[in-house]
């Protein structure tokens, strides 16, 4: 695969075994990768885990589960104001008439819409719950101690980190996911991309866009 | 519990490093999935819930959760839900070697059972309400975080019944009423609030205590 340029200085970031590839590992297993791999072993072994269980995770949320469900979901919003108005109401509903399922038991999909007045921003200060069955993993910087512990006290300050300068009479509004709701923003539609169809729009929305610390934009030569 | 994972509002965790968003991998070592695939494998046995969950990784020692990875610390966890719940014995876990028969997942009995009916009990507060976070300080898991506590806020939605998650984190099944509630940043932040954006929590019934005009 690519060779993914990693930042080494995350204060969440593991350390160990793997400093320059994504998913190669070093030649000498770090002892984290070697209790993984034995209580994933013993758990085969034992018969409470299916062999082949990790293949299929890998699977799932490379291939099948992430960004692009969340994405999905916006595109269809922004172009149908019923779906819309289901979406905002029962975030579960909505997300499995367009075939996104998964929730655990209890979960609840709670989706909230930025506007001119109204920008969101969501969090787990205490963990890192997140929407996974919507949004794939959560990213390594949602995980860690300097967002989880700013983003309440210093919205802005935070999102200006991530580039995104929310207007001075927009509310920014935090969530903080202390419960089973999981929270997905619906970001603004960006001006230029009423020819847009929802494949075109379902691809320009990114998964920071969906936690709220960014807007969606149109790629520069893209507008019509 | 009071512990370093309650980190909401703390100072000197420094800036927000993200990798650019297009990309960062999924997982950032083979490791992190394997861990994954336990995690969600033994979930489906039903031995735990996630408070449960909670607990263990909230009972590592500070440092170790301050310095070990996201999965790191979902694999600590693990490792100690296992034993506690006796999938897995301590030896066998230090060995790597199965002692005992084959375990059945279809024969195990269920130690948590996911499903709940809602609280019989009107639910305590209103829509529009203010209400004050009660100041406790258990050494119980809570999802009940320090920077809120004692502090009022205004109840936005009932969200419906939820496991309380004090009782749920040891295996008793507790359902109470859950709050949506707003906190306005002055509130939360006094004359240290850098702005007036305010932050929505859910708290359960027992959290709170009416601070509303007319309320005792």
């Amino acid at each position: 695969m690519a060779q993914d340029h990693h930042d080494h200085d995350h204060d969440d970031h593991d350390h160990h075994d793997h400093d320059h590839e994504g998913h190669e590992h070093s030649d000498v297993p770090s002892e984290v990768a070697l209790r993984a791999k034995a209580l994933y072993s013993l758990l085969v072994d034992k018969g409470l885990l299916e062999p082949g269980s990790v293949d299929r995770i890998v699977e799932a949320y490379e291939e099948r589960i992430g960004p692009h469900l969340g994405a999905k979901l916006v595109a269809r919003a922004w172009v149908d104001d019923s779906y819309r108005t289901r979406l905002l109401t029962d975030g579960n509903a909505a997300a499995e008439e367009l075939g996104v399922g998964g929730f655990r038991h209890g979960a609840r999909l709670v989706v909230v819409e930025n506007t001119e007045d109204v920008h969101n921003v969501v969090v787990c200060t205490l963990c890192s719950c997140y929407p996974m069955n919507v949004l794939g993993p959560p990213p390594v910087w949602y995980k860690s101690a300097p967002y989880r512990s700013r983003v309440v006290m210093d919205p802005r300050g935070v999102l200006a980190e991530f580039g995104t300068s929310v207007p001075d009479g927009t509310e920014v509004r935090v969530w903080d996911s202390n419960s089973e709701v999981r929270y997905l923003v619906l970001p603004e539609r960006p001006a230029g991309t009423q020819d847009f169809d929802e494949e075109e729009l379902a691809a320009l929305v990114g998964r920071n866009a969906m936690i709220g610390v960014e807007t969606v934009r149109v790629p520069s030569g893209a507008a019509q | 519990m009071n512990g370093v994972h309650d980190v909401g509002g703390m100072h000197g965790f420094g800036p927000v490093a993200a990798e650019p968003e297009r990309s960062e991998p999924v997982f950032h070592a083979d490791w992190e999935a394997t861990v994954l695939s336990s995690m969600l494998g033994t979930t489906r046995l039903r031995q735990w819930n996630v408070d449960e969950f909670r607990r263990n990784i909230e009972q590592l020692p500070p440092v170790d959760y301050l310095t070990f990875s996201y999965y790191e610390k979902w694999l600590a966890a693990l490792e100690r839900l296992v034993v506690e719940h006796g999938l897995v014995t301590e030896q066998e876990l230090r060995t790597g070697q199965v002692q005992g028969p084959r375990l059945d997942p279809a024969q195990l009995p269920a130690a948590w059972e996911p499903s709940f009916d809602p609280p019989p009990t009107m639910p305590r507060f209103t829509v529009g309400e203010l209400v004050r976070v009660r100041n406790r300080h258990p050494h119980a898991h809570t999802r009940a975080p320090r920077y809120v506590r004692g502090h009022v806020g205004r109840v936005e939605a009932y969200v419906g019944g939820e496991p309380l998650p004090e009782a749920a984190s040891m295996g008793r099944l507790d359902v109470q009423h859950l709050f949506r509630v707003r906190f306005e940043a002055a509130e939360l932040w006094g004359e240290d609030a850098v702005g007036n954006d305010p932050v929505y929590l859910e708290l359960w019934e027992s959290y709170l205590e009416a601070a509303g005009e007319g309320s005792r």
